[in-house]
């Protein structure tokens, strides 16, 4: 059996997983990266459109640009790449990161390293999770399934479509469908506003007249053989309102419904998972409650700019390379979601340096405050323009923010 | 002439409403920022998107290549555009950046590099 000794195994070569490794490599620590697909790049070499990097580079690159960018960078910074190589099961007992590795050039192998980092991005919402009532007819798909048999296998889906869902792939394979020549008849969207970006709404829904029904439900997929129609049902008080629903024929549907973190790898280690990202539990260095296990990326919580990604990741780089060379923060404080915030990561602070924290908004507001507090005293304030659930927070909690706290305290982070 | 559009320039994604006026400069209401103003009038005037697809490689290894129009072009001539790349093929290898043809003055590139 092939036995492979590193410092940091990278699980994931992704978006997440070559930032981390790049940073990880530029600190002086030996990494592989573990890529189940037969090349680096993830779901970055499905996404055609553009849009990428506008903050990280200042740039609007294509999906594949920006994946061919981190590729280069990190495989001429000398990380050790295992494409076509799945991971199994991580064993993490004393000491020991092992992992349990298939791979199809060298067959079973084990990866021994003394940090790993979590990079495996998510997975989509199905119709099974929403249990939409009605037969199961050919021309159901996940919209993320159908860009990849679109872009990379080059199958058109169907003609007729309706997408269930505004979540930003649903918007964007509207748009690619149309530009198929296939029509589009409707997004179809539970909540009373949209959960992708507006520039995607603008650019995807409205350049080409497509309704988007708001606070409306899918209640039935109707067809046994393929699918030939829906019904649609809007939502008045709470509830849905039968009396109202209509019927829109089309022969395929598109689910943009969630990503949900692909996190079955990290149960088989131990590792706690937090339910309001379904993505581990991490401490201000990235670090899951298994001592050496970081997680970086769509895994942790899922992004909507992969600008993001690249940045929570090259930071966890940075942490890994700490962990490897001994250094641990003095102190942690815990930080946690105040009123109007979903969720923060990470959830704890270290009071040395300055942190980067990751939040979503609960609310649409325009000129919304986000304040951190800690025991009821006001560390920092900041004004934002504009916060919508569909948008992630990034803010910086500084070390000045912090001095005299202490270390006990459990800090709050809210929106009003 | 009117448009009424919603600015992508920032989040806030402002309601805005552009006209033309008698003297043939377009009056921009609902924006809260000169970015918005700017946009508005762009959309009104020459509204350019940036075209993204795959097109035919003969290749069973990698059948699509993604493509792109290097910069953003004019609204009304992306059906013909995106006709010209659907109707090309073009042969591996191809390195991105590869200008692969140019329509109505448009330049088309691979956004992919590919051996074979």
């Amino acid at each position: 059996m092939k036995e492979v000794h590193v410092d940091a195994a990278v699980i994931g070569g992704g978006a997440a997983g070559m930032a981390a490794a790049l940073e990880i490599r530029k600190r002086g620590a030996d990494v592989c990266i573990i890529e189940r697909d037969d090349e680096l790049g993830g779901i970055l070499l499905q996404c055609i459109h553009n849009g990428f990097g506008l903050h990280e580079y200042r740039e609007d690159l294509t999906g594949p640009e920006y994946a061919e960018l981190a590729i280069r960078n990190v495989v001429e910074s000398g990380a050790t790449v295992f494409t076509h190589t799945t991971v199994g099961e991580i064993s993490a007992n004393g000491a020991a990161r092992d992992l349990a590795c298939y791979s199809a050039e060298h067959g079973v192998m084990r990866v021994s390293a003394r940090a790993i980092v979590l990079a495996m991005g998510c997975r989509e919402r199905n119709r099974g999770n929403l249990r939409i009532p009605g037969s199961r007819p050919a021309g159901v798909y996940t919209a993320g399934l159908a860009q990849r048999l679109i872009n990379i296998e080059g199958y058109i889906p169907g003609k007729e479509i309706v997408i269930i869902g505004s979540g930003d792939i649903g918007l964007i394979m509207a748009r690619r469908l149309q530009w198929l020549g296939c029509r589009v008849h409707a997004v179809v969207e539970i909540m009373p506003y949209p959960s992708g970006l507006t520039r995607n709404i603008v650019q995807c829904l409205n350049d080409f007249s497509i309704p988007l029904f708001l606070s409306h439900v899918v209640s039935r997929i109707h067809g046994n053989e393929r699918v030939e129609g829906l019904d649609v049902t809007p939502i008045s008080n709470g509830a849905p309102d039968p009396a109202r629903q209509f019927h829109i024929p089309c022969d395929t549907v598109l689910l943009s419904v969630g990503l949900i973190p692909e996190n079955e790898l990290s149960k088989t280690a131990g590792i706690s998972i937090s339910p309001e990202t379904n993505g581990p539990v991490v401490d201000a260095t990235m670090m899951t409650s298994v001592d050496g296990i970081f997680a970086t990326g769509n895994v942790l919580h899922v992004h909507d700019l992969v600008d993001n990604v690249s940045e929570e990741s090259h930071l966890t780089g940075g942490f890994v390379a700490d962990y490897v060379s001994g250094r641990r923060p003095a102190s942690q404080i815990r930080i946690k979601a105040g009123s109007n915030v979903r969720y923060v990561n990470p959830s704890r602070v270290d009071p040395g340096r300055a942190n980067r924290l990751y939040l979503r908004p609960l609310v649409v507001k325009n000129k919304a405050e986000l304040s951190i507090r800690a025991d009821g005293r006001q560390l920092r304030r900041l004004v934002l323009n504009h916060v919508q659930p569909s948008e992630m927070i990034s803010v910086t909690l500084r070390e000045r923010d912090m001095a005299d706290v202490p270390p006990d305290s459990v800090l709050e982070i809210s929106l009003s | 002439m009117k448009k009424d559009l919603t600015c992508i320039s920032c989040p806030i994604g402002c309601a805005m409403t552009a006209e033309f006026q008698p003297d043939g400069s377009v009056a921009v209401t609902g924006n809260q920022c000169s970015r918005g103003a700017q946009y508005a009038r762009d959309e009104l005037v020459d509204p350019r998107r940036v075209v993204t697809a795959t097109c035919r490689t003969g290749s069973s290894a990698h059948p699509r290549l993604p493509v792109r129009s290097r910069e953003p072009c004019p609204k009304d001539l992306i059906p013909a555009i995106l006709k010209g790349i659907y109707e090309m093929k073009v042969s591996l290898p191809v390195r991105q950046g590869d200008v692969l043809g140019t329509f109505n003055g448009v330049q088309i590139v691979a956004t992919r590099s590919f051996e074979k």
